[in-house]
């Protein structure tokens, strides 16, 4: 092998670097969309087929209409809620296990970018299944949607996937920390987070007290609020108005990001002073 | 910069060591003491069996350990107190390295890395195509990643740490496991850019004396956490010249065959390696007609000399004489 002169590089450190870091962390997530294509049956069929069952409990019953639709939203929502539990909050586990996490430590890029990366990615790949979801379940089941307000919607819909990103970028500082123990409990907590949540029914029907405590998921006051403005009798079924919801969401967002920068300058200090968390044989 | 591209002083690195029984050590000394300063431009290696410390001193000096004693410098920024000053002027590549992601492309993984590093666009793809063809990876330039053989794999490796075009490069056994192909692929690729680039500093770690005998201006010998010594590979060798170095393949020897030569006047040292059928004994000699009490010995011991050869010292030997135990009875030492 030899040399040749190659281009000469400047190194721009500042907050273009940032940017830069997120969008090439999200790539391999948005590009694996079209290069692997299980998840067309993995996280999209199966996610359905279980929103389909609902839907059939629903009709049996002669539930109003609208509850179809809601299941529907629900079963989307369950596609971003997977993708946080399950691919998000392990990345940086896997990242260890692969080599990955000790090049973005020794980086100059910022670990807090390459969350921002991963949740990017995985946000925009799963909006597609999500998508399919919703367009699969309307045409099938001739759901009808009266959107209230387009901008409101679009709020909730950005405030939501920040503050469930951000749970998301807090669950994957703390699984590299807890390793197969955290896994374990994301693992029981599922199916009660889904019925407590409100994938399937409002979340109103628990009551305030349980509703609010399970407001701490983002989705479970996301849903509801896009549940209001989307169906005709969303308003009468929300849990409270849309614009507090909102504002909880935003606080969320803040708080869950705020928490994984703490915890991914402590995980770095941690893997520093101990050398364990960059080496997968230790 | 500063004249030393690497400078350590007094560094110590001690692991607690987790789950031990009762009596047993509750620490491990990684590194003890170690000083050393590598020039700018230099190739330097570190050179000593698996255990010995070698990955720990990389680790620390790439920003990824905190040494528990003593002080490291890169490219004139304490690692502990300044890694954002550092991190942007280094880069490193271990052998069997898994770094990347199996969906992207070669080019597409060069292209990332390139991006954390603050590379613009057209910058990381222009010299990830020119790494590729450098490495001989142009055809595989958009294949998978995880579609590579290992060999070609480490290629994409070497070609990541490179995109960034580093003040400083850490090669931590970037050979390993690689067919003889591939392995001179990437020390010819190597040596060449040290050879283009004069102010780049390369730190080897390699248990393949020949790797570093072959590539580097100066060698650290490096054992348990401590540097044995420091110099040039000519110079190295050249201590043991004096000496006269023996390579015997005998019939299978009985156990504690090894003591009986160690304790004849004039051998310096005496390794020994059990094969099928054969045991090799590798000699350190005060001089040449201590030979002829070692064939004595052999004899009234009834092992039968298979071949006979006298040859150069080579750092390997550098070690034995150093350490008393050849790299490979060292890392059972420490295993």
């Amino acid at each position: 092998m030899t040399t040749h002169p190659m281009t000469p590089i400047t190194r721009d450190l500042s907050w273009r670097m940032f940017f830069r870091t997120i969008v090439a962390r999200s790539y391999p997530r948005i590009i694996g969309q079209s290069r692997e294509r299980t998840w067309i049956f993995f996280e999209t069929f199966l996610p359905f087929l279980a929103t389909v069952g609902y839907i059939y409990v629903y009709r049996a019953i002669n539930a109003p209409e609208d509850y179809i639709g809601f299941v529907v939203v629900g079963g989307a929502m369950t596609a971003f809620w997977l993708n946080v539990m399950w691919l998000m909050a392990s990345q940086l586990y896997w990242e260890k296990e692969n080599g990955n996490l000790a090049l973005f430590i020794m980086s100059p890029a910022s670990l807090m970018a390459i969350l921002f990366g991963m949740a990017l990615g995985g946000m925009l790949a799963t909006t597609l299944r999500a998508g399919v979801i919703i367009v699969l379940g309307s045409l099938l089941f001739g759901i009808k949607f009266v959107v209230v307000d387009f901008l409101q919607l679009f709020t909730v819909f950005v405030v939501t996937m920040a503050a469930l990103y951000g749970l998301g970028m807090l669950l994957s500082s703390l699984f590299l920390l807890w390793g197969r123990e955290a896994w374990q409990i994301s693992l029981t907590l599922q199916e009660p987070i889904y019925f407590v949540s409100g994938f399937y029914f409002p979340v109103k029907s628990f009551g305030f007290v349980t509703a609010a405590v399970s407001s701490l998921i983002p989705l479970t006051l996301g849903m509801d609020a896009m549940r209001q403005l989307v169906f005709a009798s969303g308003k009468a079924l929300g849990f409270i108005s849309v614009t507090h919801e909102i504002a909880v969401l935003i606080v969320l967002a803040f708080v869950f990001i705020l928490a994984a920068k703490f915890w991914v300058n402590y995980m770095i200090r941690l893997a520093v002073k101990e050398g364990t968390l960059t080496d997968r044989r230790r | 910069m500063n004249e030393f591209a690497i400078k350590t002083e007094s560094l110590g690195r001690v692991y607690k060591l987790r789950g031990v029984k009762k009596g047993e050590a509750t620490e491990r000394v990684a590194l003890d003491a170690v000083t050393l300063d590598v020039p700018r431009g230099e190739f330097f290696g570190l050179l000593g069996p698996n255990g010995a410390g070698k990955t720990t001193l990389i680790k620390i000096l790439v920003t990824l350990l905190a040494p528990t004693s003593g002080r490291a410098f890169v490219a004139g920024h304490d690692v502990a107190r300044e890694p954002q000053k550092v991190r942007p002027r280094i880069n490193m590549v271990s052998g069997g390295e898994s770094s990347g992601y199996g969906l992207l492309t070669v080019r597409e993984n060069l292209w990332m890395f390139g991006q954390f590093y603050g590379l613009d666009n057209k910058t990381a793809w222009r010299r990830a195509d020119e790494l590729l063809e450098i490495v001989g990876l142009k055809d595989r330039a958009n294949t998978k990643s995880s579609d590579l053989s290992t060999g070609l794999r480490q290629k994409m490796n070497i070609a990541r740490g490179f995109m960034t075009d580093p003040d400083v490069i850490f090669l931590d056994e970037p050979t390993l496991g690689l067919d003889v192909g591939a392995s001179r692929d990437i020390r010819s690729f190597v040596r060449n850019w040290v050879a283009a680039k004069t102010d780049r500093t390369v730190l080897l770690t390699t248990h393949y004396m020949a790797e570093a005998d072959d590539l580097c201006d100066r060698v650290a010998i490096i054992n348990a956490g401590k540097v044995l010594a420091c110099d040039s590979p000519a110079v190295l060798k050249k201590h043991l010249q004096r000496e006269a170095i023996f390579h015997l393949d005998v019939s299978p020897l009985r156990n504690g065959m090894l003591g009986v030569f160690n304790n004849l006047p004039g051998v310096r040292q005496a390794t020994h390696t059990a094969l099928d059928g054969k045991s090799e004994l590798e000699l350190i000699l005060a001089e040449d007609r201590i030979l002829s009490d070692v064939m004595n010995t052999l004899t009234t011991h009834g092992a039968q000399i298979l071949n006979l050869q006298k040859r150069e010292p080579t750092l390997e030997d550098v070690f034995v004489d150093l350490v008393g135990l050849s790299m490979a009875e060292a890392e059972k030492a420490e295993g």
